[in-house]
């Protein structure tokens, strides 16, 4: 099945669901997220498995990236969702896939992104005592130098 | 005098009771530095639960703040026991940012350099794996012996023994020496039989079939699930592989096959590496022998590479999974984010699921069996 005809079936489907120009990426709205995974996994598409999942700082907001793979179907699709900075809560897909539990943990520790009916949210790599998320572009400690440019 | 009826009096009157027991994050099975915090009864774990963190480097980080060329060493230092390959991924995530075309000849040398990493990294893979079930010594002795001539090669070709920074954007740092070709078959002719030794020594002793065989079943929807991938999903049973389902560099051009068990138990992650090695040397084989003239490298390379702006996601086969390079460009000379999707990461997510139930002996046997390093889980 060709990328294109899975976009052309999911825009069908849900009304609000936008492609990227650049990566050909499904932006969805963050409430719809839940709904749109279902679709991925179950039926027809059978998107199997959450490849990756992370977040990219872009200053006013945060970028999360999902990554499906459909193992059957041999074709994989790239999906975002857009939280602003003063509200980074988001729907958890580890019902979904299991893959996502380690991989919101991830993004939860650095990137502080909060996964709504997540089984176990805690920080994955840094010490639980930390209160700041380091991968975050305004990230600074004493120790952390940023190199010119 | 105690009788059979007292004695069971006796059992009844115990009380057991659940406690803990912590392993690692100095364990010599965790291979690395892992922590499971496990709730036992008895010998039996009841709940694994799993911190992480320990070797974080946040080599995320530091990405934003080098440059596309100078981040090359540290991929080395994510899998290091497969640098050759690490160093592969992340190139072909930045040429493909670049969209650069890289000559055959080129292509040709990751093949044979990526294909022989896989060998070396796959024999310490068994020959820890046999060590942690006490086949103390032999086995990997007699694989670190092995090893020692792929990595001789290696020190040849790019003068490092461990972390290679070899391939690079572009092609790779220099052609083959002369009369590497000859020394590359040589070794093939020399590997052949010593992996069929190791295949004898190992595969059906009855020790170590007592102590892998049925142990650790990962089934297959779950190992899907969980985004387990390499050797312990084609060990479950799942013919999946990225050198042939989404074939990357020349591997379309070599003959070889995709070895997958059924069970998904610990020895058929064993046997599935066991075969990969065969597989590989034959991929080495070809390459070697098809070896194109040209180019081990674009002409007019430039020291600072400057991306435009986009974004690009590359996975390869590497000997633990499919490993992952997400990169995004800004279009200046350091990445605005690189995301590494490490194989081991999603492979150990699964681990306290099937460590339910396991004797606190065969949970070693599963860690060792996972082939997990810590260098690319905790990043």
């Amino acid at each position: 099945m060709q990328p294109s005809e899975i976009l052309d079936l999911i825009k069908a489907k849900f009304a609000d669901v936008s492609v990227e120009e650049q990566t050909k990426a499904l932006v969805v709205p963050r409430e719809k997220l839940l709904g749109v995974a279902e679709f991925l996994k179950g039926g027809e598409l059978a998107f199997d498995r959450l490849d990756c999942l992370t977040a990219v700082d872009r200053g006013d907001k945060i970028e999360l990236v999902y990554i499906f793979l459909s193992m059957t179907k041999r074709c994989s699709i790239w999906l975002k969702v857009f939280l602003p900075m003063d509200n980074l809560k988001i729907e958890s897909l580890s019902s979904l896939w299991r893959s996502a539990d380690w991989f919101e943990r991830e993004v939860y520790d650095l990137f502080g992104v909060q996964f709504l009916n997540h089984p176990d949210l805690r920080r994955i790599l840094n010490p639980d005592s930390w209160t700041v998320h380091p991968l975050r572009k305004d990230f600074t400690s004493p120790d952390f130098i940023k190199k010119p440019q | 005098m105690i009788t059979d009826e007292t004695a069971v009096a006796d059992a009844k009157s115990f009380e057991t009771e659940e406690f803990f027991v912590n392993m690692g994050p100095q364990h010599p099975s965790t291979h690395g530095v892992l922590y499971l915090e496990l709730k036992m009864d008895g010998e039996v774990v009841v709940e694994c639960r799993m911190h992480l963190g320990y070797l974080h480097r946040s080599i995320e980080k530091i990405a934003e703040n080098r440059t596309y060329t100078q981040f090359i060493p540290f991929t080395d230092r994510l899998d290091y026991l497969a640098s050759m390959n690490n160093n592969l991924a992340y190139v072909l995530t930045v040429e493909k940012l670049l969209g650069t075309e890289v000559p055959e000849r080129a292509q040709y040398i990751r093949v044979i350099m990526a294909e022989l990493n896989r060998v070396a990294s796959h024999l310490i893979a068994i020959g820890t794996f046999a060590q942690d079930l006490g086949a103390f010594g032999t086995p990997l002795l007699y694989c670190f012996r092995e090893r020692e001539r792929i990595v001789d090669i290696f020190d040849e070709v790019c003068g490092n023994r461990l972390t290679y920074n070899y391939i690079r954007v572009g092609g790779v740092q220099d052609d083959l020496t002369p009369g590497m070709d000859r020394k590359i078959k040589d070794l093939i002719q020399y590997l052949r039989p010593k992996i069929e030794d190791l295949d004898a020594l190992l595969t059906r002793n009855a020790i170590f079939l007592a102590r892998t065989r049925g142990i650790g079943i990962l089934p297959k929807e779950m190992a899907v699930n969980y985004g387990v991938t390499g050797p312990n999903l084609r060990g479950s049973g799942v013919r999946w592989d990225l050198r042939k389902d989404e074939p990357y560099l020349v591997y379309d051009k070599f003959q070889f096959d995709i070895p997958a068990a059924r069970n998904g138990d610990a020895w058929d992650r064993y046997r599935v590496r066991m075969e990969e090695m065969r597989q590989s040397l034959r991929i080495v084989e070809q390459a070697i022998e098809g070896l194109p003239e040209g180019q081990a490298a674009v002409k007019g390379k430039r020291a600072v590479l400057k991306p435009p702006a986009g974004e690009a996601y590359v996975r390869t086969e590497n000997p633990r999974g499919e490993l992952g390079f997400y990169i995004v460009s800004d279009g200046t000379t350091m990445p605005y984010r690189t995301k590494i999707r490490a194989p081991s990461f999603s492979n150990l997510a699964v681990i306290p699921e099937i460590a339910k139930g396991l004797k606190i002996a065969d949970l070693v046997c599963v860690l060792g069996s996972f082939d997990m390093v810590m260098g690319e889980v905790d990043r």
